[in-house]
């Protein structure tokens, strides 16, 4: 492949620097800074390591969800049980605390069942041909549902005190449990996406899955996977959740699947499926927790911080549209 | 280059917009009134009542907040932001007993004062709570506000919510305790509209028949109040027989003008939010300090006393007549 005879032909027709510059990701850390600036102008408060810290349990559980949302949404399809996911997850482990198990033991429930309503959804989805949005509709009903049952308007609680870590503990000074699995995890996703055989694969099948299909790629596994892994990050979220809440509500982590799915649209994820990144949306989830936590230290109203996001999303996403309309 | 340009024009106005609504006075005592969701007309005649109280103290600044929807994660986004930053205290209305315990724990060993009214906290996550009423004045409220309207004594009847309904038959077994305090006054038999509005009308109906001298209806409940209500209405008995007991201002306001319910009892919402943030400032200030058996002033409502729970009961439920409906039924 290196013949040093042979023309060269660019991969690109603009510089790496310049493709960099106009990215969605460059955008959106502007936007990013933009808003930590004015939040430390705004509030006295803000610039502190301690609250800094606080701020982002305001979105390091509903961000790990976002990183498997997002290779999900890239293969065009989607999940909007995650929520009712964690609520099933955290009844699990509470039912099993009633029956005096271990912490060892709490976190391989929630994996599992975690794991275990991905495979529901990975198994109707690839097996049966139906539309995701249609079955994760049907099962964000059904797993709510199932913790509804069992508790009604009861609680769980009496977690083990050593199991309090996943949600309140510190690995080092303000760095919490939760922000260090989030950056691990953002890791992790970042150099599946864009660095293995299968990232491409999810990009290829969310472009043109039938294309994807005669090259070869094995589309319904790479789907199954991909709901198996957006259920499994959905358990660990209900661990982190359950673990800083100390119990269990079946209204626990309600209506959270649609700020997963803003979270990862906001990150450029392109909601038809087929491109997108993980930085992408690393950045939306700080953007996210910066905007609310600074609105809060300012205690505007959680109506108009809904409103601010909304705008936010919509301008986000226009801008580029208008950019090139203006262009063109 | 031109989208850095826009970028950083939106970066400005982003700034000068939060720049704006910055607005600290470090000086006084800040209480933070959270709430189980913003836009509900209890909380916020509950909040009109902690505005009082700061107007009153003279030196209090009201952080009026809560989340969009009554969930205890948004709460605790709320709590974290109070914490950081450094309120005095917070006095909360709670969406969930339990799972708002670690972060209110973290807000007192910060350094705040933690209060829990109207809808309660676990013990360990707040200094003391604050309840509307207690058992004891509901039961001896509801038979009062019959028995006031019977100068010549006479015949009532309970409507209640279901058989096995905690709250109703508690109230009711208090109310039992007093009745020798209303010596002409004959409690003729109980019935149960297991809170639907339809059995409830029915069940009004058959003591109407079954007692043709009955003098009053008793609802702790505020469905039961209103079917019970109507079915009066409806047999054209209003003025003849007193509806009385527990119920909404909104929901009772027909019933009043009709004259089927001469008046009926439920919290005051101005005044619980006026005694949660009289009693957040005696604690903050270190004026008086919470733990059983505690007395703890709170203004123009007297002193709370508080039991081996820390809690404490405000007050008698409140009256609501011909007199004060119609400011009240805007409200809840």
């Amino acid at each position: 492949m290196t013949d040093a005879t042979a023309r060269h032909i660019p991969d690109r027709l603009v510089s790496p620097a310049a493709r960099l510059l106009k990215s969605w990701e460059t955008l959106l850390l502007a936007v990013a800074l933009a808003i930590f600036v004015a939040n430390s102008l705004a509030s006295p408060y803000f610039l502190n390591a301690w609250n800094l810290s606080d701020a982002t349990f305001n979105f390091t559980e509903k961000a790990m969800i976002a990183f498997a949302m997002a290779l999900l949404i890239i293969s065009g399809e989607i999940d909007l049980s995650v929520a009712s996911i964690i609520a099933l997850a955290s009844t699990a482990m509470g039912a099993a605390v009633q029956a005096g198990a271990g912490t060892p033991v709490l976190v391989g429930i929630g994996l599992g069942t975690g794991l275990a309503c991905g495979a529901v959804n990975g198994i109707l989805v690839t097996r049966m041909g139906l539309p995701s949005i249609v079955v994760t509709i049907g099962t964000m009903s059904l797993f709510r549902g199932i913790s509804y049952i069992a508790l009604g308007d009861k609680v769980y609680k009496g977690y083990p005190s050593d199991f309090g870590y996943f949600g309140q503990g510190y690995v080092w000074w303000v760095f919490s449990f939760e922000l260090v699995l989030f950056a691990i995890l953002a890791v992790v996703y970042g150099v599946l996406l864009h660095k293995t055989n299968f990232g491409r694969a999810v990009y290829a099948i969310g472009n043109n899955p039938t294309a994807a299909l005669f090259s070869g790629i094995r589309v319904q596994r790479v789907k199954f996977i991909l709901f198996l892994l957006t259920g499994l990050m959905s358990g660990i979220a209900a661990i982190c959740l359950t673990s800083r809440l100390g119990s269990t509500r079946p209204s626990i982590a309600f209506g959270w699947e649609l700020e997963v799915v803003t979270m990862v649209v906001l990150g450029g994820v392109n909601i038809l499926g087929g491109s997108g990144t993980i930085p992408g949306v690393v950045i939306a989830a700080f953007v996210m927790g910066l905007v609310t936590f600074g609105l809060g230290l300012l205690n505007v109203p959680g109506i108009v911080m809904s409103i601010f996001i909304g705008c936010l999303l919509i301008g986000v996403i226009a801008l580029p549209r208008l950019w090139t309309m203006w262009r063109g | 280059m031109s989208i850095t340009r826009r970028l950083l024009g939106g970066s400005a106005l982003a700034a000068m917009i939060l720049a704006g609504s910055m607005a600290q006075a470090q000086d006084k005592v800040r209480i933070a009134l959270v709430v189980k969701a913003l836009g509900i007309g209890f909380f916020e005649a509950a909040a009109e009542g902690a505005e009082e109280a700061a107007a009153e103290l003279g030196n209090v600044e009201i952080i009026y907040t809560g989340p969009t929807d009554t969930t205890a994660e948004g709460q605790i986004e709320v709590i974290n932001s109070l914490i950081a930053q450094q309120v005095d205290a917070i006095a909360i209305s709670a969406n969930d007993p339990d799972a708002l315990v670690p972060a209110l724990k973290k807000a007192m060993d910060r350094g705040i004062t933690v209060i829990s009214w109207d809808s309660g906290v676990a013990p360990e996550g707040r200094e003391m709570h604050l309840n509307p009423s207690s058992n004891a004045l509901i039961g001896n409220m509801i038979i009062k506000l019959a028995a006031d309207e019977l100068p010549d004594g006479g015949k009532v009847a309970v409507l209640s919510a279901s058989a096995t309904a905690t709250n109703q038959n508690t109230w009711i077994a208090e109310m039992e305790k007093v009745m020798g305090d209303y010596p002409n006054i004959e409690v003729v038999g109980t019935v149960y509209g297991d809170d639907l509005a339809d059995k409830s009308y029915r069940e009004a109906q058959g003591l109407m028949q079954t007692y043709p001298d009955l003098k009053a209806i008793i609802a702790p409940t505020s469905v039961g109040i209103v079917a019970a209500a109507k079915a009066v209405e409806d047999a054209g008995k209003a003025g003849e027989i007193n509806v009385t007991g527990l119920g909404l201002p909104s929901e009772m306001a027909g019933a009043i003008q009709s004259g089927a319910s001469k008046s009926f009892a439920i919290w005051n919402p101005i005044d619980l939010g006026y005694s949660a943030t009289m009693l957040a400032y005696n604690l903050a200030t270190d004026a008086a300090e919470a733990g059983p058996g505690a007395e703890i002033p709170m203004g123009r409502m007297g002193t709370l006393t508080l039991d081996d729970n820390a809690e404490g009961a405000m007050a008698d439920p409140f009256v609501y007549d011909a007199s004060n409906i119609d400011q009240f039924k805007e409200i809840f």
